[in-house]
């Protein structure tokens, strides 16, 4: 096998609701994503998915269980341990429009992570914005625009610039596509496709499209009511899905797609 | 920042009321080249003149030129008002932050602390503290910035609130930024626009506090200058020798006006979301006609 890269170990998640009620969220979930290996999570709204990329992100703390990169443990960190961590680990969140503040230009975005985590000084930032936009088939002049004089797809494109930018070991894509329309959809998921080659980067590809997951993917976790219920080769998800449900997300997916 | 420079250009009430202002704000740095007489030299044969050439606004009952004193008056009531804001500004701003940004105990602190200052009516404060403390330009800087900070700590500490939970923050935070970073570079020009509105209309609102104290006797001293007690002065030949109390009174009121309504045209500038919510109740009123019409 492979390089284990991040690993879950037996990881829930309670969120309490008020009046001595809890909602388990995330029930005992274990899996481990490879060096080089895409990892997909797929399942219906409320399974627990995004809670998952929220724990290994440390925004959401794990009631139970711990969460490992490269064996070193990197849940329940304090702020500035946790900054350490998101040298290797990036996160795309699912709606550009909220993922840059509205007063900071895209340029000066772009650079934050190049600039904080002292790859570059701030100068040597402002050029490489240029290069990264250009890397993401966007114009370099767009680095003086403010967020809002971007549209949808652009901005996803910069958020997916930005958290490539440092060269993470691990990126993270909450439900990255799923806020774009159709055919925008489909240049950020070719867009994912050709950065991934071109920087041996490693996803964990959060939605619940299964046909999309399973473009970008090699393995795809199932998930229902925060359990992962199965874990499939991509490839041979059609032949293999063994339990019910993931055959009613498939059935379901084609029968839209037809 | 250039979007708002270009915005600023193109509005004509934000370039009116500027203008305005920074007049208003001249007139006294130049006092000593425009004021026509000293504001402090009594001239007993000229006395209670109603207003002629060489006393456009009149004389007081001690001979004194009123224009004079009304254009060296903005010294002192301007520079109290600088003050008092600049203080309770910095320690508004700072406490709300600090409260809205780290939350917990701390939080509950600075909210405790401005609900017991605020529980005390701020007018009947001040005039304790002046009364204990004794009348004198400092004192007054000092009472009112007492009571004026929580104003500015309750309106940052809410725009905080409301920008903190936003995703570009965590986003900031995974693009490798420190806490302190993420206050200053995220957070702080995200909320620093309203506040600026909120200190632009301040300015009409601390005038008219310092006008209060001052109509009572408690600010500045004989003979200074200062609009609120020329009023206070002015009183009692309310009947008999209106324009003591009229030209002061205007020009407060001029202040609080121009100072209000630039605050308003910034908000207009910075505040792209207030300026669609104008534009879609004005279309809607235009509809509404027509429909009435029709």
């Amino acid at each position: 096998m492979e390089d284990k890269l991040l690993e879950l170990e037996h990881v829930s998640k309670t969120f309490s609701g008020g009046k001595g009620k809890t909602v388990e969220a995330v029930k005992d979930v274990s899996f481990t994503v490879y060096k080089n290996e895409s990892l997909g999570i797929v399942g219906e709204s409320g399974c627990g998915k995004s809670t998952i990329a929220r724990m290994i992100t440390g925004l959401t703390a794990v009631s139970s269980g711990k969460i490992l990169l490269e064996g070193n443990v990197i849940s329940g960190l304090n702020r500035r341990e946790q900054r350490e961590v998101y040298r290797n680990i990036q996160m795309v969140f699912q709606d550009p429009y909220s993922a840059i503040s509205p007063r900071m230009p895209v340029g000066t975005f772009l650079g934050e992570g190049l600039v904080h985590f002292g790859i570059m000084n701030r100068k040597e930032a402002e050029a490489e914005a240029g290069r990264l936009l250009e890397m993401v088939d966007l114009e370099p002049q767009l680095a003086d625009r403010l967020p809002h004089q971007l549209s949808g797809g652009q901005l996803q494109r910069v958020v997916i610039a930005r958290a490539i930018s440092i060269h993470p070991r691990l990126v993270i894509l909450d439900e990255a596509t799923s806020a774009l329309d159709v055919s925008v959809q489909k240049q950020i998921l070719e867009l994912l496709v050709r950065l991934q080659k071109e920087f041996h980067l490693t996803y964990l590809f959060i939605g619940h499209d299964l046909a999309v997951v399973r473009s970008i993917t090699k393995q795809i976790c199932v998930m229902k009511d925060g359990r992962i219920i199965e874990k499939v080769a991509s490839a041979s998800l059609l032949e293999k899905a063994g339990e019910n449900y993931t055959k009613q997300l498939l059935s379901s997916v084609f029968s839209v797609r037809e | 920042m250039k979007v708002y420079v270009k915005k600023a250009l193109h509005s004509p009430a934000f370039l009116v009321w500027t203008i305005l202002a920074v007049i208003l704000i001249l007139i006294p740095v130049f006092a000593p080249w425009i004021a026509p007489h000293d504001p402090i030299a009594t001239d007993y044969s000229s006395s209670m003149i109603p207003g002629n050439a060489a006393y456009p606004f009149g004389t007081d009952q001690i001979g004194r030129c009123i224009l004079s004193r009304l254009i060296w008056g903005g010294r002192t009531s301007l520079l109290i008002i600088f003050w008092v804001i600049a203080i309770i500004a910095v320690i508004g701003i700072f406490l709300g932050v600090l409260s809205g940004y780290m939350g917990g105990w701390i939080d509950m602190i600075i909210t405790r602390l401005t609900d017991i200052v605020m529980a005390i009516p701020s007018t009947v404060f001040v005039i304790a503290l002046v009364s204990v403390l004794g009348p004198g330009l400092h004192h007054t800087v000092m009472a009112m910035s007492l009571v004026g900070w929580t104003e500015y700590c309750r309106v940052s500490r809410a725009l905080v609130l409301s920008v903190k939970e936003n995703q570009y923050v965590q986003e900031a935070r995974m693009g490798g930024l420190k806490e302190h970073q993420v206050i200053f570079r995220v957070i702080l020009p995200n909320i620093v626009p309203y506040l600026l509105v909120n200190i632009t209309q301040d300015i009409g609102a601390q005038l008219l506090t310092l006008s209060g104290l001052s109509l009572l006797g408690l600010s500045s001293q004989p003979p200074t200058p200062e609009w609120g007690f020329m009023l206070s002065e002015g009183r009692k030949f309310i009947q008999s020798a209106p324009w003591l109390i009229i030209y002061p009174g205007m020009v407060i009121v001029l202040h609080v006006v121009v100072f209000n309504l630039l605050g308003d045209s910034l908000r207009d500038i910075l505040d792209p979301r207030y300026q669609k919510h104008k534009a879609r109740r004005k279309e809607l009123e235009k509809w509404q006609q027509e429909k009435v019409y029709n």
